[in-house]
């Protein structure tokens, strides 16, 4: 007795996944009374951002008014926009 | 004014006794804030719970509907570890009284202190264009025993607070 033998069945090669093609991002928008070292820890510590990374981004929110700190599966967005906000951070989601 | 540091694993405030009281109301103010006061249309409330989808309304309340109990009880417990560092009424030492707190209680302070922040900025109007020493300065002039002239003090005070605890955190 033999067990059945199932051939692979051959898949032709997806091009490239839609939501990677275009991938969802967390935006960190500015605001006038987080401090500016304040948003480099958070950046760093949910990040694992190297300083200057962070201070990089930080000083885009600063200066430009939002950056983006994330990108990838909306679920993943949201779930760094929700870490953001229980740092007091004023995060959204969207596409790219 | 009274500022965190660092003393081994602690980070350590010798606070006065005003500045004991201001800290226990306005972290008691949050938890009022998050528990029976509560409202959706406070803008208070907008900005601690900011809308993740502002231009899908649908989309944005779904992802409230799954975030927002976690995200208000945090809140409330980061107020609740300021409160309990703090000591009560009745066994407070005119001199003041002396904050030690450890990793965990830093970051809930820090946390903490910063929603107070938010909290009182959008109480106050503040804006990019706020130079606070000017406000404090021009609503002192007006009126040094206004409502604005202490909150404008405590805010300002509570940055200096808050950036001493983060230097104090990271040393």
């Amino acid at each position: 007795m033999t067990t059945p033998q199932i051939l692979p069945v051959e898949r032709p090669e997806t091009a490239e996944e839609p939501e990677q093609a275009r991938p969802w991002v967390t935006i960190v928008h500015d605001d006038p009374v987080n401090l500016m070292t304040y948003v480099v820890f958070v950046f760093q510590k949910l990040f694992g951002f190297s300083r200057e990374t962070a201070e990089t981004l930080m000083m885009d929110v600063h200066t430009k008014g939002r950056a983006i700190v994330s990108s990838g599966a909306r679920e993943r967005m949201e779930y760094d926009a929700a870490r953001l906000h229980s740092y007091g951070l004023w995060a959204t989601v969207d596409k790219q | 004014m009274s500022l965190f540091r660092r003393e081994g694993e602690e980070c350590v405030a010798t606070l006065s006794l005003d500045e004991v009281r201001v800290l226990r109301r306005v972290a008691s103010e949050v938890v009022g804030l998050l528990t029976e006061g509560f409202d959706h249309s406070d803008p208070v409330v907008v900005r601690l719970f900011p809308a993740v989808y502002p231009e899908d309304p649908e989309e944005a309340a779904d992802f409230r509907r799954f975030t927002e109990g976690d995200l208000k009880t945090s809140k409330i417990d980061q107020a609740g570890a300021v409160l309990a560092a703090l000591p009560g009424e009745d066994e407070l030492d005119p001199s003041g009284a002396e904050v030690r707190l450890d990793a965990e209680a830093s970051e809930a302070w820090l946390r903490a202190i910063n929603d107070v922040r938010l909290a009182m900025g959008v109480r106050l109007g503040i804006t990019d264009e706020t130079d606070l020493d000017e406000a404090l300065t021009e609503e002192i002039e007006r009126d040094v025993q206004s409502a604005r002239a202490f909150q404008l003090s405590v805010y300002a005070y509570l940055g200096y607070l808050q950036e001493s605890l983060l230097d104090a955190i990271m040393r």
